[in-house]
């Protein structure tokens, strides 16, 4: 049985200014669906992540560019791409570079841009990384109260 | 939506009042106000993020380069009045072990 879905696409400068015009697109879809307020907010920072990493990405090559973020829409789930079109980037470093702080970090050696991905990866469900073409930043969160709904909503037939 | 920046000097104490989101297009102008405050003599820098509504990794950035800049000037730097939301970043992070935080507990509290 193949799944249904609906997909919203959003096409944006690649440009700090506009980091705050997907998020809001992302917190009336989220809405929408019913996720709750927390969760809402979660998703606003990931998106925002991925966002903020793309339009870095962009400037570090030519400054401009454009930025894709795809919305898919499913009955338990949203699914939200973000992809740029520029070069792509050592994957395998950037994943070495993704953490909290620890203890015996000194404060020097903390990196001021180093908590995007961490904070995507924690907020999110499931977080899928492709940089064949530019770069793809998949993001998964489950609506939970859905699960609960569908049981719930079930209606005995029996008298 | 945008951040609002108030600075009140109140001798060695800087109070920096904010108000409105901090993402990849506000963080700069933070760091611009925030980094001068932070490397004047004996300075106490405190950061009310009380109106704050959004933050994302791009703000710890700009208190993480607050917080190494005072250390450096030997001086302190504290944020006050987070909500909830903001706070979490910072304890997710682990930020919350080297960053001086106070939070709203009237907030807090009632939730």
């Amino acid at each position: 049985m193949s799944e249904t879905f609906d997909f919203i696409e959003v096409k944006v400068p690649a440009k700090p200014e506009y980091v705050g015009v997907v998020r809001l697109s992302t917190s009336g879809i989220a809405n929408r669906m019913g996720f709750a307020y927390d969760d809402i907010e979660d998703l606003k920072v990931a998106i925002s992540e991925a966002i903020t990493n793309a339009v870095k990405h962009a400037y570090n090559e030519t400054g401009e560019g454009e930025i894709t973020i795809g919305f898919g829409v499913y009955e338990n789930r949203i699914e939200v791409m973000v992809a740029d079109h520029g070069g792509s980037f050592d994957l395998k470093k950037v994943k070495e570079d993704i953490g909290p702080y620890q203890e015996e970090d000194s404060v020097e050696d903390l990196r001021e841009g180093g908590f995007g991905l961490f904070l995507i990866d924690a907020l999110m469900d499931k977080v899928e990384i492709n940089n064949k073409y530019g770069v793809i930043v998949l993001m998964t969160k489950y609506l939970h109260e859905n699960e609960v709904g569908l049981n719930g909503d079930q209606i005995s037939t029996t008298q | 939506m945008n951040l609002t920046i108030d600075v009140e000097h109140n001798g060695a104490e800087k109070i920096v009042s904010l108000s409105g989101e901090i993402d990849a297009y506000t963080a700069p102008k933070l760091k611009e106000t925030l980094l001068p405050l932070t490397q004047e003599s004996e300075a106490t820098v405190i950061v009310d993020l009380q109106q704050i509504t959004y933050m994302d990794s791009t703000g710890l950035g700009v208190f993480i380069s607050a917080l190494k800049s005072t250390k450096e000037y030997n001086n302190t730097l504290k944020l006050v009045n987070l909500q909830d939301r903001v706070y979490r970043l910072f304890k997710i992070t682990g930020l919350t072990e080297i960053i001086a935080i106070e939070t709203d507990s009237t907030v807090r509290g009632g939730m």
